[in-house]
Formats: C-alpha cells, sequence, structure tokens
C-alpha cells in the first residue's frame, strides 16, 4: 500500500489556517521527546524557545528587529525568483550594501556631512544594486548562469570586507579588531520603540511589502516578470523582454539587499565589523520559498523565522539546550510548516491496489 | 464473441470541479480492433483516455482488463498491463534529446535505442534525428517521437489522442499503414480525431461522446462525414458558402529576399523569400512542417528579429528590426501553432491570458491592471468565439485543446488587426468549431484583413485562400492562383519534385 498526492481542486480555507497551527503543534510533540531524549527540561526549552519571544516587549522587539532584513531582502528576491531568475547571492549584495554606506561615516567619523543617513541608504541601495547587476550584465551578454554568478560574488564581497576592515578602515584606536571606528549619532537609524533596538528599516521593509503586493498582483511589469517565469516563450511571443526580465530580477533583489545592508551597519552594529555577515541573504531565500514567494505570505513567513532564531538563542542561554538541538527545532518547524503547507493544495490518498 | 473485449469501462464518471467532463460512460474495446472516440471540443474525450491511462481516476465506475477489474492509479500501473499513449499536448522534455527522453521510459543503453529509434522511424515513416534537442523540433516531429516512444514498448492498446491534427498528409498516410500493420498483429488501438474522412478510411467502431455521455455507437464505414458530424454536434452541420473575394487593396505585408541562418543544426534555413500581402486578401503557405515554418512564423512575428530591418514590411513600414509589441502596434496580430506555454500560459486564468496580448485594449491604467476592463475582454471572446468554459477565471491549462485554440483565435481577431499571420488555425479544432474559424477568417478578409495562413492541410488553404505558396526545404515558391491550381500540383512543390 502507498500513499500518494492529489491535487486539490481549490486551497482549502480550512487547512490555511490549520496548517501553522498543526505545524507548530507537530514540532513540539517531537522535540518534547527529542529533548527528554538529551535530558534536558523538555518543558523549559520549548517555553524559551516559543514562548519567550513573546513574553517579553524587548524579546518581542528583537524579533521585529531581525524580521526587517529578512522581509526586506525576501521580497526583493521573490520577485526575481517568480521571473526564474535565481538570485542566490544576496548575502554578497547584502555585504556590498553595507560597505557603501559604511563609506560616509568612515570617511566624516565626526558627523559633519550634510545628509548623512539618506547619503548611506542611497549608496548602500546603490552598491546592492549595481552588484547584483554585474550578474545581469554576464547572464544577458554572455550566458553566464546568475546561480553561479551570484553566490560567487558572495564570497568576493566577503574578501572585499575582509580587506578593507583588515586594511584602509579599520579603526586606528580597536585594539586591532577588524572593525571600523563606531558611527556618530547622524548616521544612525532612528529607534522605533523606546529602549528597543528596532528601527525603522522595519518601516521600509513594510513599504516594500506593500509595494511588492502592488507590482506583483496588479501591475502589468509584474504580470510580465511571472509570465517569464511560468511560460518564457508565452513571454517571447507576447514580446515581453527577456533580457529586460533579467536586469529587473536581479536590480530589484540586489536594491533591496543593499538597503537592508546599508540599515543593519546603520542599525543594531552602528559599525562595519565582520558579523554583518550573518547569513541573513541565504536565510532570506528560505524565508521567500516558504512565503510561496507570495508578498503577504511572506510576511507571515519572515516573522514566522525570526521568532525561531530569537527563540533559539534565548533557549541555548536559559534551557541550557545545546545550539546543535536548537538547530534541529528550527529545521523541524520548518520541516512540519512545509508539510502542512503542502496539505493546503494537495490531498493524501491511500493507494489501492493494483492485480499484477 | 467467447474471449472477454480487451479493455471494458462500465458507467465510468468522472467530473472537475463544476464541470461534468465524463458521465456513465460504457465502453468496450476489442483486441484488434481500430476504435474511434469522436465528439467536439470539450466532449470529454481526452478525459476518458486519461482515466484509461492512469493520468487521472475515476469518481464512478469500473475498468476491466481482460475481463478483470483494474486500479490504475498512475500511468505506469497502464503501462504494465500494455497500454500505451500519445498525448493530445506532448508531454516530452524541451532540455533533452530524443533519445534522452525516451530513455526516461524505456530502458536500454543510448546507443542502441537510437538504432532502435531509427529503425521504427524507417520501419513507419516516422523519421526523427535521434539527437535532436527537443527544443529544436517543430510540433509535427514531436508528435512522431511520442509515437515512437510509444511503439517501443509494445503496447496491447495504444492511446492516440488527435495524433493526425499535427501530421502532414503524407505522414498521417503512412501512419496509417503503420497502424493497420500493428492492427493486423492483433493490437487495439483507441483513435481520437476530428478529422471525419480519416475515421472512416481507418476505424471499425466508433463511439460518439457529446457533453460527456456516450450518444452513439457506429460502424463509421457505413456513414458518411455529414451525418457523423450530425451525430456528433447533434445539429445539422451548417454550410458553408462564402462571397467571393473582391480585388484585394493596399499592400499590407511584405517579405523582401527574407533570408536566416538556422539558429542551430536542426532548424532550416530560410532562403530569399518574397511575398506580398494585400489588405481584403487570404495568402496561404503550405508544405510539410519542418521545412521553414516555425522559422518564417517566428521572423514575422518578431519573437526572431530579422538581419537586416526592410527584409520585412508591416503596413509599408520596415519592420524587420521591430519586437513583437512593437509590430502589434503596426496593426499585426499572430496565433501561433503552439497554444499552452506559447499563446496562453497555462497557469493563468484566461482574464491573465487576455492580456497577454491585448494589453493594449485599454486594459492598463498608468500600467496597473483593470481588471474589469480585462474581464469583460475575456467574457465577450468567450462568447463570440464559443469558447467551451466555467468562465474567465478557468486555468488555461485545464481547458479542452480546442476550446484554448478558439479562445487564443478570439483574442487575436478582438484586437482588430490589419494583418494577420496564422499558424494552423483549426489544428485538433472539431468540424463544427474548425468551419466557424474558417468562416471568421474569412469575414475578416471581408473587412479588409489581410490575413497569411500557415496550414498543412491543403482542403483548408483551398477553402480559404485565394493565392497558395509552398514552402520547401527554407525556400517559398512563386504565388500560385488556387482557382488555376490543384492539389496535386501544390504536393510536387511540397515535395520538391517541381520548382
Ligand atoms: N484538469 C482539468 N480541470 C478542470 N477542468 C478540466 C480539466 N481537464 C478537462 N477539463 C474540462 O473537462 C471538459 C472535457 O475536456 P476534454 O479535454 O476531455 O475535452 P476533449 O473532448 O478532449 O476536447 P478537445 O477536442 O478540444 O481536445 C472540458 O470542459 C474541460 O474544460
Ligand atoms: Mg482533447
Amino acid at each position: 500500500m502507498k500513499l500518494r498526492l492529489i491535487r486539490r481542486d481549490a486551497a482549502s480555507r480550512l487547512a490555511m489556517f490549520a496548517s501553522p497551527v498543526l505545524a507548530l503543534a507537530l514540532t513540539c510533540l517531537a522535540s518534547l521527546v527529542l529533548f527528554a531524549a538529551l535530558g534536558k527540561p523538555a518543558g523549559a526549552a520549548l517555553h524559551a524557545l516559543l514562548l519567550k519571544p513573546f513574553l517579553s516587549w524587548y524579546s518581542f522587539s528583537e524579533v521585529l528587529l531581525k524580521m526587517a532584513p529578512l522581509l526586506l531582502i525576501a521580497q526583493g528576491l521573490a520577485i526575481g525568483f517568480r521571473a526564474n531568475v535565481f538570485n542566490i547571492g544576496a548575502e554578497g549584495q547584502f555585504i556590498v550594501g553595507a560597505l557603501c554606506a559604511s563609506a560616509m561615516p568612515v570617511y566624516f567619523p565626526q558627523g559633519d556631512l550634510p545628509l548623512m543617513l539618506p547619503t548611506m541608504i542611497a549608496a548602500g541601495a546603490l552598491g546592492g544594486t549595481v552588484y547584483a547587476l554585474i550578474a545581469a550584465a554576464l547572464r544577458t551578454r554572455f550566458g553566464a548562469s546568475e546561480i553561479l554568478v551570484t553566490l560567487m560574488m558572495a564570497l568576493i564581497a566577503v574578501q572585499i570586507l575582509n580587506y578593507l576592515l583588515l586594511g584602509p578602515w579599520k579603526d586606528p584606536r580597536g585594539f586591532n579588531f577588524p572593525q571600523t571606528v563606531m558611527f556618530p549619532d547622524n548616521a544612525l537609524l532612528p529607534i522605533l520603540f523606546d529602549g528597543t533596538r528596532t528601527n525603522i528599516s522595519l518601516i521600509f521593509s513594510l513599504l516594500a511589502s506593500v509595494f511588492a503586493y502592488l507590482i506583483m498582483q496588479h501591475h502589468f511589469r509584474g504580470y510580465q516578470l511571472r509570465t517569464a517565469g511560468l511560460a518564457p516563450r508565452a513571454a517571447l511571443y507576447a514580446g515581453f523582454s527577456a533580457p529586460r526580465m533579467v536586469w529587473l530580477g536581479l536590480g530589484i533583489g540586489g536594491l533591496a539587499a543593499g538597503i537592508a545592508g546599508a540599515s543593519e551597519v546603520a542599525g543594531p552594529l552602528g559599525q562595519l565589523q565582520r558579523s554583518v555577515t550573518s547569513g541573513y541573504g541565504y536565510a532570506a531565500i528560505i524565508v521567500a520559498y516558504v512565503g510561496g514567494l507570495n508578498p503577504l505570505g511572506i510576511i507571515a513567513s519572515s516573522f514566522l523565522i525570526s521568532v525561531i532564531y530569537i527563540g533559539g538563542d534565548s533557549a541555548t542561554v536559559s534551557a541550557g539546550l545545546p545550539v546543535a538541538a536548537v538547530e534541529v527545532f528550527q529545521g523541524l518547524l520548518l520541516f512540519f510548516y512545509l508539510l502542512t503547507f503542502t496539505l493546503i493544495r494537495y490531498r493524501v490518498e491511500l493507494d489501492r491496489k493494483v492485480p499484477a | 464473441m467467447s474471449q472477454p473485449a480487451l479493455l471494458r469501462l462500465d458507467k465510468v464518471s468522472k467530473r472537475y470541479g463544476s464541470v461534468q467532463a465524463n458521465r456513465q460512460i460504457d465502453l468496450s474495446v476489442r483486441a484488434g480492433s481500430i476504435h474511434a472516440v469522436l465528439g467536439e471540443n470539450g466532449a470529454g474525450k481526452s478525459t476518458l483516455m486519461k482515466l484509461i491511462y492512469g493520468v487521472e481516476q475515476p469518481d464512478a465506475g469500473r475498468i476491466c482488463w481482460k475481463g478483470q477489474e483494474v486500479h490504475l492509479a498512475r500511468p505506469s500501473d497502464a503501462q504494465s498491463l500494455g497500454i500505451g499513449m500519445v498525448f493530445q499536448h506532448f508531454s516530452l522534455f524541451e532540455t533533452l534529446s530524443v533519445v534522452q527522453n525516451v530513455s526516461l521510459m524505456i530502458p536500454g543503453r543510448p546507443v542502441e535505442l537510437a538504432r532502435k529509434i531509427q529503425d521504427l522511424g524507417d520501419q513507419f515513416g516516422l523519421s526523427v534525428d535521434p539527437h535532436a534537442m527537443v527544443h529544436r523540433l517543430s510540433v509535427g516531429e514531436r508528435q512522431r517521437v511520442e509515437i515512437i516512444r510509444c511503439l517501443l514498448l509494445n503496447p496491447k492498446l495504444l492511446i492516440l489522442d488527435e495524433p493526425t491534427s499535427v501530421l502532414p498528409p503524407q505522414s498521417a498516410r503512412r501512419l496509417f499503414e503503420t497502424l493497420r500493420k500493428l492492427q493486423a498483429e492483433g493490437m487495439a488501438i483507441l483513435f481520437i480525431s476530428h478529422k471525419l474522412d480519416e475515421i472512416r478510411e481507418l476505424c471499425d467502431t466508433a463511439s460518439v461522446l457529446r457533453g460527456g455521455e456516450v450518444t452513439g455507437r457506429v460502424d463509421p464505414r457505413e456513414h458518411d462525414a455529414r451525418s457523423l458530424a450530425q451525430l456528433m454536434i447533434g445539429r445539422e452541420m451548417p454550410n458553408v458558402a462564402h462571397a467571393a473575394p473582391r480585388p484585394p487593396g493596399q499592400e499590407r505585408l511584405r517579405l523582401n529576399g527574407l533570408s536566416h541562418p538556422r539558429a542551430s543544426r536542426f532548424g532550416t534555413t530560410l532562403k530569399g523569400i518574397d511575398l506580398k500581402l494585400h489588405s481584403g486578401e487570404i495568402i496561404g503557405i503550405a508544405g510539410i512542417s519542418g521545412n521553414g515554418q516555425q522559422e518564417l512564423a517566428a521572423l514575422v512575428s518578431g519573437e526572431t528579429r530579422a538581419q537586416d530591418p526592410g527584409m520585412i514590411e508591416i503596413m509599408g513600414k520596415k519592420a524587420g528590426h521591430l519586437g513583437p509589441m512593437a509590430r502589434r502596434r503596426l496593426g499585426f496580430s499572430f496565433v501561433p501553432e503552439e497554444r499552452l506555454g506559447r499563446g496562453a500560459v497555462p497557469e493563468m486564468s484566461l482574464a491573465d491570458n487576455s492580456l497577454l496580448t491585448a494589453h493594449g485594449r485599454n486594459m492598463l491604467s498608468r500600467g496597473f491592471i483593470r481588471r474589469k476592463v480585462e474581464r469583460a475582454f475575456t467574457r465577450d471572446c468567450i462568447e463570440a468565439f464559443d469558447v467551451r468554459t466555467p468562465g474567465p477565471d478557468a486555468e488555461a491549462g485545464a481547458m479542452s485543446g480546442g476550446n484554448l485554440q478558439k479562445f487564443i483565435l478570439g483574442r487575436e481577431i478582438m484586437l482588430q488587426p490589419d494583418v494577420m499571420l496564422v499558424s494552423q488555425p483549426t489544428w485538433g479544432v472539431d468540424i463544427g468549431a474548425a468551419t466557424a474559424i474558417r468562416r471568421r477568417l474569412l469575414d475578416m478578409r471581408d473587412q479588409g484583413c489581410a490575413i497569411l495562413v500557415i496550414s498543412e492541410e491543403m482542403d483548408e488553404l483551398f477553402e480559404m485562400c485565394s493565392k497558395l505558396h509552398v514552402l520547401n526545404h527554407g525556400t517559398l515558391s512563386a504565388a500560385l492562383e488556387a482557382a488555376q491550381t490543384t492539389p496535386q500540383e501544390i504536393g510536387r512543390y511540397m515535395i520538391g519534385a517541381q520548382s
């Protein structure tokens, strides 16, 4: 006897709401068993993982802080993904965005530059975009795969970062740590809620989501991108220029990642340091796909993933869980979420027997 | 008859959402029989075949194979019983070569498979280069690959869903000979076609479907095409008498020595094609597909740019360097031979498929899509062209083949073009609808539209066109007056015996 998946005629509404709840319940069940087997206090661990992020205003604000870059980058990437333009190296564009933005405070450490913040954000946006467009140029001109190019350019970006931090941009009074000077106040993003680190980049991200929704679902340009992804020959037939789709798909992804990178150094970091490469660019790929590449779905998925990150941090500290166990928990939650998500679109049927 | 039927269906039903595609169908197929299934577009023929091949499962009813009830959960179940099927819409991977595609279903080393493909091809007149990439093949060639792939499995029952709608007449002849040989060896064949003459020539039994139900079971050899058609559509066939064309008016499309190198080893190089098309005239391009039809259509539509702007003139303007959108703005429109994936996006609704080419008809305001206009246009198209579908929100991929063709043709006609290129206008369209489509094109002509038709169907070309050209090995013959030539003469041009 075998199981098989049958596509539903229409996504079940009930399943749409029930599936995240079910995923959570299954994850809890599975990890209770796992934590007990590890000899860890299972109850306390779950409490830290799932409830702590919501229990204090501060930890919830940390969730929002993490969510801002994930959401922004994922929205940008999803637009490309829907046009079959696979920008895998948003991490690189994020780093270049951070670098370009950092140039202002590094060269004007006293903050004596008018319009410091706007210039930084603009520089980050431009840097990320241009860096992504290199891949677009190589793809449209020579047919080089943007998957490989963007990925390799991410590695190059890390090396540029290392060079600058170890060489010209190193803080002379920084005890030889690979980091720049602390940014002046006018190079920092305004805090959204007092007493937290959440800054206005969250607003950028939410605005970007609205923008992505309008473009992808209601604008002709988004329609062209979707057509290029679903049926390239139909796009050719209609006369939607394929190179333009590549430029657009990569450019928008780079723009979003660049702004996110600028917001990271002008936000929680307050300087350029190595830890800017924290993997947001890669995590955003997961966020985009878990959100079904849908602008609204991505808002939900970026929140979900941020919760498990923050919960994971607190569980290692307060419940003494090993980092690996936290990662298993995060993996389980994603796994069950995707499983139940599948059940929205498909139903499972038992195979009846077939005579030989 | 003591031995049980090879395949028997017993009150089989299938519903898709609100559409009852098959209702209480009884059918029985004997070994050694060529059994026709006929019916209008959307009557449920393809659905029924998918049930037999295990692609879909019936909601109710029984399927019996050699007297035993079977449950077919997937095509491989059907294959292991000895059922093979060639789909109406192809199921080949475009990025793989012919052998690679075949080897996905059939075990064996590539070298051996390539030899077998060549042997079968020679034997049955289905020749195709085993190492050609599928995306380079014409629709007709792809079909050959599908048929060969099925035959390699030695099936006891072969299902052919509209196999001849994309085959040139010569190949169809050879296919019939093949099918008769297979029949003589005891193979049963389920044969779907809209060409009633073929059915009368080839089949010994015919089941007629209408609205998802079996409405008749006849011996087609005892009926003429007209009465079969009547059984199928349930009413008298309309007569097609059309006014003679008026003398052609101003020049609308002109090809000046259009030459273009082939894009790959398997393409066709176009050599110095000259053509003039005027307002109020339909010109036909005959020829066996694979002789440059695809390349020519892509050049005229703008999907491929010409090497020199002056090689193509639309409405008196040089257009060789323009893309498809710019050409549409000059008053050009185009119906391609492939519907799914080129003429329409399968995953999108019909309304969104209207937007594909009709966005210029007031459907955008500052780039934002005006859903109301889009839906109204779609609804008009569905109504005016008798597209059988639940409505503008239905997915294009869920439509029956013929109905999708009606929709695409309707959409392009509703653009009110001055010049139109129509590739294979009636492939897979039932005869009622095919007649309606030809009448539409003739009406367009009478309103002054200039129409270029690429078709493999000689009857169709002779019915509509005043002039004919023949495309052979990338070269276009001089214009032949339709009234002064014969199908025989055209046929000689097609095989290059005359030039
Ligand atoms: N996957 C699907 N989802 C929803 N409706 C479907 C699906 N497949 C077919 N239908 C509907 O079922 C009906 C029968 O379709 P089917 O493809 O069997 O017609 P057909 O007789 O093969 O027509 P044609 O001659 O045009 O190929 C049509 O109304 C079609 O829209
Ligand atoms: Mg069909």
